[in-house]
């Protein structure tokens, strides 16, 4: 493995993990909103986080790229205001992880919270606990099996973006080559013993993952 | 203590729960066949849901005002709520699950110490294990115990021995008796256990399809039914208290008056008892000399007859207050007239006896 190669599977690794803490905090609060609280729109957010989902991803990528491009809405603004650009650098690939693993992670916590006894919460309420403890003392440790699954499907997903990071992000050297963008690259050039190496640490990054997820659910279980 | 239960309409599946009473005694029970509303009534109480018109007053504080647009959050109620599926935290220990509500620190009513609160339950050994290695009994103390530990100002109790057997409710029974005594906590408590109810309660809301048929002490709602549902639902006739003088082999010796029963014994030990005697258990013979199997054998005087429906309720002096419901056919044959002698005969185990 050459330095540049690290550089890739190192870059690909980190800017995964951040995208799926970033979206945390947004993924349990919908989530949770979902399972437990009737409000109107709510079909029409459902439908809308998933989105990601079932378009092409591609098409996801086009409409950051016109959202968040020095033209864009937010793009422009960030731009003008804070001399921050997005697009074409490591933080576009941030953006489009955490939009394409999003609805993974909404879908796995909202479930799991589904699963927990709503009478659990109520009566710890009447023990004295306000709403912010009981999330976190009840509701959260009774939902973190299907928490813990949703964020490694979403780091998986991560991993693997391909299609929505080529329209933000380009494929830049150093800067935003992720393993899925250089090994397009290496087959378009006809570097196969290149692609073959970033393939091969793929198969270990997405065994160690599922491994890791099966290790915590084993002795989660056994709790 | 008092709770002030006014302007209560919530409308639920089949019907709409309508209450408004005013609760004064220590320990109340809220007493109706399942699907009642009772643990509707009790979520109100404790602020787990809401409603359009709910006035809810504990002692001076007001915990739910509509009207003003008053509403307390659960957590700041002191209430504590022990629900029939008891709802113990599975993620955590028994130990931590006491300790979910317990105030650790500052001036501490030492009634409600973790120690006092294990003594009286008798939670010692279980303290270290997980909640899910617990049987059914245990659970129901620790949960009993975690409530207390919160130093609630009232208890909301809901079918506390529903769940559980026969013998195990007769071991239960008794702690209840002593949360009810040692922490002098008011107790509302769910029921459809008539028996249940009396062994726990000094008075009783008779709730049916949402409706609160009757109110007042036990002995009296039971007794004096205010209406034929009420009479339905509680189905004793005869209730009266009595003095267990004897057991053996099972059996116990209980004098009523100037009379002596012979009952199962009662599988808690309780020297003061309520006699319970259903209607449909007394048999009514003219000749005394006859051998039988019953174990009771009353003389009596027919006191008053009054038809009902196809039967008659018969009250009979046996030294105490006796009543026996016969056929209509029955009485015709066995020509029954008031003031006349008649042998009342009841069989040993129809004869509850409930400690009072």
């Amino acid at each position: 493995m050459t330095a540049e190669e690290w550089q890739i599977v190192w870059f690909t690794a980190w800017v995964s993990a951040l995208s799926t803490l970033a979206i945390l905090p947004f993924g349990l609060a919908l989530a949770w909103a979902l399972a437990r609280r009737d409000w109107p729109g709510k079909s029409l957010v459902e439908t809308f986080v998933s989105l990601p989902l079932v378009m092409p991803p591609v098409a996801t990528g086009l409409i950051l790229l016109k959202i968040l491009g020095r033209r864009g809405a937010i793009g422009g603004f960030l731009h003008n205001q804070l001399n921050l650009d997005i697009i074409f650098t490591w933080r576009a690939v941030l953006i489009a992880l955490g939009v394409m693993s999003f609805p993974l992670l909404v879908h796995f916590a909202r479930v799991a919270f589904e699963e927990v006894n709503p009478r659990l919460e109520q009566i710890a309420r009447t023990l004295g606990a306000s709403g912010w403890r009981v999330f976190f003392t009840i509701t959260i440790p009774l939902a973190a099996r299907g928490i813990i699954a949703g964020m490694i499907l979403a780091f998986a997903r991560a991993l693997g973006e391909f299609g929505a990071t080529i329209m933000v992000a380009g494929n830049i050297p150093g800067k935003t080559s992720t393993l899925s963008l250089s090994i397009f690259q290496d087959v378009q050039l006809g570097d196969d013993t290149h692609a073959f190496r970033l393939l091969g640490v793929s198969v270990v990054m997405a065994f160690v993952a599922v491994w890791c997820s099966q290790l915590l659910m084993r002795r989660k279980g056994k709790m | 203590m008092s709770l002030l239960l006014k302007n209560i309409s919530l409308p639920l599946a089949h019907f709409t729960l309508e209450v408004d009473v005013d609760v004064q005694k220590h320990v109340t029970a809220v007493f109706g066949p399942s699907g009642a509303g009772k643990t509707s009534l009790l979520d109100l109480i404790a602020g787990l849901r809401a409603a359009q018109s709910v006035f809810i007053q504990l002692d001076d504080r007001v915990l739910t005002d509509t009207a003003k647009g008053l509403f307390v959050p659960t957590h700041q109620r002191g209430i504590g709520y022990v629900p029939q599926d008891l709802a113990l935290f599975p993620h955590l220990s028994v130990r931590r699950n006491l300790l979910y509500g317990h105030k650790s620190g500052g001036p501490e009513n030492p009634l409600f110490s973790l120690e006092h609160v294990i003594e009286v339950l008798e939670i010692e050994p279980l303290i270290s294990r997980g909640v899910t290695e617990l049987s059914g009994g245990e659970k129901q103390r620790v949960a009993l115990a975690r409530a207390l530990l919160a130093s609630p100002r009232l208890l909301l109790l809901d079918e506390p021995l529903a769940s559980l057997d026969a013998p195990l409710k007769a071991k239960i029974i008794p702690y209840l008796a002593r949360v009810r005594d040692e922490f002098q906590i008011p107790m509302l408590c769910v029921t459809h256990d008539r028996f249940e109810a009396l062994t726990l309660a000094d008075e009783i809301i008779v709730l049916v399809d949402g409706k609160v048929m009757q109110t007042g002490p036990v002995s009296e709602v039971f007794t004096r039914p205010a209406n034929a549902e009420v009479a339905r639902l509680v189905a004793v006739e005869t209730l009266q208290p009595g003095n267990v003088t004897n057991v053996n082999e099972g059996l116990a010796t209980v004098s009523v008056n100037c009379a002596t029963l012979t009952a199962l014994a009662p599988p808690t030990p309780s020297r003061e008892v309520f006699v319970c005697i259903r209607g449909e258990d007394v048999i009514l013979q003219r000749d005394a000399a006859t051998t039988s199997s019953v174990r009771n054998r009353l003389p009596a005087r027919i006191v008053a007859l009054r038809a009902e429906g196809a039967l008659v309720r018969v009250e009979l002096d046996a030294g105490f207050p006796l009543f026996a419901l016969v056929t209509r056919p029955a009485c015709a044959e066995l020509a029954l007239r008031e003031g006349e002698s008649i042998t009342a005969l009841i069989k040993a185990p129809a004869i509850h006896l409930v400690p009072r």
